[in-house]
């Protein structure tokens, strides 16, 4: 049973009479099947409608769909040989970043990704895709490991935020997730990150601050989430859907603000639909913003991404 | 385009031993409810006399108490764009910032000065938690890379002092992104192999503490400040459970093997100036008579 969304009710609806249509009869039988190619035009017509008009809150539920492809789907389609490493080296493994080298398209690269886990168990096994402050102190022992041995760098961020409990700040999620930036704007090497659901905050971009920050179409990027600003902004988390809108959360949106480089598009429907098509939508976007990066100096690429950082809220975009 | 002529413009403002007229000759103590008297707050550096609480201070107190004989040299701070969002919640962005402007008199969240500490070339950063919060916006971003800049020109210490609720929510990602930007303002402080100190003060919290406040090669915070990344409301919804007595406060940082010190604010500059002597800073030019 595939999950919809609640603004997809429409669709869902024409598609259970579709899948209705199809079990009830001989699906040879030729006016059924006419009506059910009819149909479904009418479906796809109305997801095309729905997906190319989405409202940054409708977004943030395509974002956090429960079947969009994860971390763990980019790693599977992308990278071959891949051989995830453990551990901080001073406290413990936390599995909520998965971390390590391998394969992309045949050449070595260091992966760093944040897994939200796609049923209870791995849910439970991944913290939802929260990182404590060992994810982060893993990921930056990746980096510095990548960065000895030229490994480019691909990450990929899909969180709603650092952990927030008692242990992590005890263990300093704070500093962790400042030395993951340090980290990442430090890296001699072509660094990638994607966004590849939802990118929430200091959580993020700890592991984010790359020479090409590519989304997916439906993504989402804040500095805090749309409940979260709700809740304190206008002291109501049912204002979360304003809340949306008015930080700007979308990949078209942060685009066009200077904060990404490219939006990764999705298949129709968004990438839990076709989550292959999608993958591979997003492997060539990789391919193509990593080449030109692969001849670049260590000393070229760092003052490159500094530069890029540096000039963020400088001058007027919008 | 030459950052000095930009940016340290000769329009700079010395603000030597300025006083404030105080509205009410006495103050209580928000923790022991005691009366002190105003000049006698004054002289403890807004620390209660009493039992000793530290009391939230401005930006302007900080540079005032921090440089040698009260003297410093502001930088005017480059102008960024307002409201580059047009975020608007139950107010205006546009609204809360000249509110802010109207009560503090200053532009943003940060003030940026240079002098003498201990008789060592310092650069001081000091934000003020009554301008929205202390929030991380892009002039927050914009201050320290200025700062940074400009401790780098003269062979001076940088040091910050942190007030802030954590990024400005009304700039959206743009506040985010302060966060590898101050990240790198701190790195080139780091390669020309001059210290950076922060002293956290009460409160410093989100994405601000993870960030430059948190990447200090020498971390000391205000007694009794509340200091972390999660806000408490946040991690007891998470966990379900109340929070321990003493959770992110200076003490607790300490304990945990995150911060070097926690000092008395009678204590600070002496602190500091021992601090630059010991790791290299270069003596300060004296003033001119």
């Amino acid at each position: 049973m595939r999950h919809f969304l609640d603004f997809e009710k429409p669709v869902a609806e024409l598609e259970a009479k579709i899948e209705e249509l199809r079990r009830m009869t001989d699906p040879g039988e030729l006016n059924i099947a006419q009506e059910v190619s009819q149909l479904s035009d009418k479906a796809e017509r109305q997801l095309r409608n729905l997906y190319g008009k989405l409202t940054p809150w409708q977004k943030t539920q395509v974002a956090r769909h429960p079947e969009r492809p994860k971390a763990k789907d980019m790693i599977a389609g992308l990278i071959t040989e891949f051989t995830p490493l453990a551990g901080d080296r001073a406290f413990a493994e936390d599995a909520a970043i998965i971390a390590g080298p391998g394969r992309f398209q045949g050449e070595p690269v260091m992966v760093i990704a944040i897994e939200k886990g796609s049923d209870l168990d791995s849910r439970l096994k991944h913290n939802f895709g929260s990182p404590r402050p060992e994810g982060y102190r893993k990921a930056r022992r990746m980096i510095e490991l990548a960065g000895r041995f030229g490994l480019p760098i691909l990450s990929f961020v899909d969180t709603s935020g650092a952990y927030p409990g008692i242990d992590a700040e005890a263990r300093g999620q704070a500093e962790a997730i400042a030395r993951g930036i340090d980290a990442c704007l430090a890296a001699p090497v072509p660094f990638i990150a994607t966004i590849i659901g939802e990118g929430g905050s200091g959580g993020a971009i700890a592991i984010a601050a790359a020479d090409v920050v590519l989304m997916y179409e439906h993504a989402i990027y804040s500095v805090i989430s749309p409940e979260g600003c709700a809740a304190i902004l206008w002291e109501d988390r049912a204002m979360a859907p304003q809340a949306a809108e008015a930080m700007k959360v979308t990949a078209q949106d942060l685009k066009r603000l200077g904060i990404i480089d490219r939006i990764v598009p999705e298949p129709l429907g968004g990438a839990h639909r076709a989550p292959d098509a999608a993958v591979a939508q997003l492997g060539e976007a990789i391919a193509t913003a990593l080449a030109p990066l692969k001849t670049m100096a260590p000393e070229a690429l760092r003052a490159k991404r500094r530069e890029k950082f540096l000039a963020m809220g400088q001058s007027a975009v919008v | 385009m030459n950052w000095l002529t930009e940016f340290v413009r000769p329009r700079v403002r010395t603000l030597l031993g300025r006083k404030e007229a105080p509205d009410n000759l006495w103050h209580q103590c928000p923790q022991c409810q005691q009366m002190i008297f105003h000049r006698e707050l004054e002289a403890a550096r807004k620390v209660c006399p009493h039992c000793g609480h530290h009391m939230r201070a401005t930006a302007q107190e900080r540079l005032t108490w921090t440089f040698d004989d009260a003297s410093f040299t502001r930088i005017d701070l480059p102008k960024v764009p307002a409201d580059p969002l047009k975020f608007q919640d139950k107010k205006r962005y546009s609204d809360r910032l000249s509110d802010s402007r109207k009560k503090t008199g200053m532009d943003d969240a940060v003030l940026v000065a240079h002098g003498s500490v201990g008789g060592h070339k310092a650069v001081v950063m000091a934000m003020d938690f009554r301008f929205m919060g202390g929030s991380m916006g892009a002039a927050m971003g914009e201050a320290l890379v200025s700062a940074a800049r400009l401790a780098v020109l003269q062979r001076a210490a940088l040091i910050v002092y942190t007030a802030s609720g954590g990024a400005r929510m009304q700039e959206g990602a743009i506040s985010l992104m302060q966060m590898p930007r101050t990240t790198i303002a701190v790195q080139m402080v780091r390669e020309a192999g001059l210290p950076y100190i922060v002293i956290l003060t009460d409160p410093t919290a989100g994405g601000v503490t993870a960030s430059f406040a948190m990447l200090g090669d020498i971390q000391i915070a205000e007694p009794n400040a509340l200091i972390g990344f999660a806000g408490a409301r946040v991690i007891e919804e998470t966990i379900r459970e109340k929070l321990p007595e003493g959770f992110q406060r200076a003490e607790y940082l300490l304990e945990h093997g995150m911060i070097d010190m926690v000092t008395p604010r009678g204590d600070l500059t002496a602190t500091l100036g021992r601090l630059l002597g010991l790791l290299h800073v270069p003596a300060a030019e004296p003033l001119a008579a």
